[in-house]
């Protein structure tokens, strides 16, 4: 070790090439540091499992036990829902994956690191969302696509193809809601900037507030209630629930509505705050 | 080059920076002393728009630092808090960080070895000592060949071959025409390696100067050894002059030449086995400049405990 292995002398070519910092580069570097953290393909993994372990379990022991089933149950089941009941709970697990993506960086202090080499701050936002929107739509998508067919063969003779009314749309939109749940957590996390902060603020939205507004006046509930985050994203993905729900796109629409003014929050956070 | 004019940093009712102006000009290691909690990380935080000043400003390189297209070759940077995620490895770390203004795998190679990481560098960063986060620190910092670099506190938690490592790397870096501009508490250290100083206190300005030019204003003590130690003592004491001892017979003396102590003692036919001056530390100076500013402080922790 000695310094006259240090770098370049000022007059001469540099030795180290460098671009301008740009999104996209700043994109590539968010995929290294999402790729490079076991924790990252923990939690991930955790959702798919949930999604296809849920979903076919729920799946399997329905057609076992379908016999003993009562009227009521059986008129309202839907083979589709069925194989795809386990993205309730994979939206936790892709919520706290997405909250992670930035509070890991404030806990460890990394995010200094990262503002430092892109202080203008808003390409961060915009390559972290686009990655982790890439990395878990796929995911995602892979997920449910499994569920849903392993979900119907185990459902045997109460399954359904894929030529059933809604039965794309719903495969393809548990993977849209998964990835802007996904997406929630992450402008979550820039704005409150701690891990159990963040997983507070998502759970409350996603699972709080949804009870909330059930103890209220049902006239109350009847009119907001849809509107809520997790009933309005819901209901593209669930082909049959109780109560009064969006129509499907409506729905989804507000939703993405919810997360972009979340991450339009995050922008306004990330601007404005001391890092 | 790095320009601070009238810069202030106020967190609520604190003001961590205040009014500070200095320039920090290249080819030379530039200090930057204070006690702790005088504003010194909140400075560097600044400079690398951490952090927004709440009036005034400071430019690198002639621009804010967000202002530059590829700010990691205007300015590396070690912050005194670590900066690198626990769960990731040190190459990894390096290499997200390069990603960002494409710089090249062997430039990520190339500085791992530099700083003599390359072996654990496939290992989590969360099992690296201090002084191997240090490293890793440094190599970030040096990762874009940046014209500017900015060390907070580069030497805590390093080992003696460490400090003595960061301490020819600094030199080998200001020998390049590069600016070096480094904090630390550590007065000794600042005296081995920066040319110039700047001091300060409470967020302000105390001092700014060459590192020599501080050391020849410090008073110094003319130690002197005499059997006959407390007379000389009274002869000596004077409003201008304190006298300590920490030892039987040496007494430390304050305000008066070597040839004051001598006549002193030969006028009152006192011997003197020993007379010798002993010039002030960096050290002594920075207490010296900067207990106003310390004293103060404590004061107003007692007023708002009242």
């Amino acid at each position: 070790m000695s310094v006259t292995t240090a770098p370049t002398h000022p007059g001469t070519a540099p030795r180290v090439t460098v671009s301008p910092v740009t999104t996209a580069t700043v994109a590539r570097s968010e995929w290294i540091k999402f790729r490079t953290l076991r924790s990252s393909w923990i939690v991930m993994a955790a959702t798919v499992v949930a999604v296809i372990g849920i979903g076919s379990l729920v799946s399997y022991f329905t057609n076992s036990h379908w016999s003993s089933m009562t009227q009521i149950e059986r008129l309202r089941f839907n083979a589709v829902d069925r194989s795809l009941v386990g993205v309730n709970l994979a939206q936790l697990t892709i919520g706290v994956l997405g909250v992670l993506f930035i509070s890991g960086e404030y806990s460890t202090g990394m995010v200094r690191a990262t503002l430092g080499a892109a202080p203008r701050r808003l390409p961060v936002l915009a390559a972290k969302a686009l990655v982790f929107a890439a990395v878990s739509f796929v995911c995602s998508l892979a997920a449910t696509v499994v569920a849903f067919t392993a979900g119907q063969s185990l459902l045997a003779s109460h399954s359904v193809g894929w030529g059933h009314p809604g039965a794309v749309r719903a495969v393809f939109g548990a993977a849209l809601y998964l990835t802007l749940v996904g997406l929630l957590g992450l402008a979550l996390g820039f704005i409150v900037r701690s891990t159990a902060g963040g997983i507070a603020a998502l759970f409350g939205l996603l699972l709080i507030l949804p009870v909330i507004f059930n103890a209220l006046p049902s006239s109350w509930n009847n009119t907001v209630g849809p509107y809520l985050p997790g009933a309005a994203g819901s209901a593209l993905w669930t082909l049959r629930s109780d109560g009064n729900v969006l129509a499907p796109w409506t729905g989804f629409g507000v939703f993405c509505a919810w997360c972009a003014a979340a991450l339009v929050a995050a922008a306004v956070e990330l601007r404005r705050r001391d890092a | 080059m790095i320009e601070a004019r009238s810069l202030t940093k106020r967190y609520g009712p604190k003001t961590a920076v205040d009014h500070l102006d200095f320039e920090v000009r290249p080819g030379i290691v530039t200090g930057f002393l204070g006690p702790n909690g005088s504003g010194k990380s909140t400075t560097m935080r600044l400079i690398l728009g951490l952090d927004r000043p709440t009036s005034g400003s400071v430019t690198v390189n002639g621009r804010a630092y967000a202002d530059h297209r590829a700010p990691l070759s205007e300015v590396g940077a070690l912050l005194e808090a670590r900066s690198i995620h626990t769960g990731r490895s040190a190459r990894n770390h390096l290499l997200a960080l390069a990603a960002t203004h494409r710089i090249s795998t062997r430039r990520v190679d190339e500085v791992l070895d530099l700083v003599g990481l390359s072996e654990v560098a496939s290992k989590r960063v969360g099992s690296f000592s201090l002084g191997m986060g240090q490293r890793l620190g440094i190599a970030a910092a040096l990762l874009a060949d940046p014209a500017t670099v900015i060390l907070d506190e580069p030497i805590n938690g390093l080992d003696p071959e460490g400090v003595r490592w960061v301490r020819n790397l600094l030199r080998g870096l200001a020998g390049e025409g590069r600016t070096v501009f480094l904090s630390s508490h550590l007065m000794a250290e600042m005296a081995l390696t920066a040319q110039h100083v700047i001091v300060v206190g409470r967020g302000r300005l105390i001092a700014d100067v060459e590192t020599s030019e501080l050391l020849e204003g410090a008073s110094s003590t003319v130690m002197v050894r005499s059997p006959e130690a407390s007379e000389l003592r009274d002869h000596l004491a004077s409003p201008d002059v304190t006298v300590t001892s920490r030892e039987a017979g040496l007494l430390e003396v304050r305000g008066a030449s070597p040839e004051q102590v001598g006549e002193t003692a030969r006028r009152h036919g006192l011997a003197v086995y020993e007379l010798r001056v002993e010039s002030a530390s960096l050290e002594d100076v920075f207490m010296t400049l900067t207990s106003d500013s310390v004293e103060y402080r404590a004061a107003s922790l007692d007023g708002s405990a009242a």
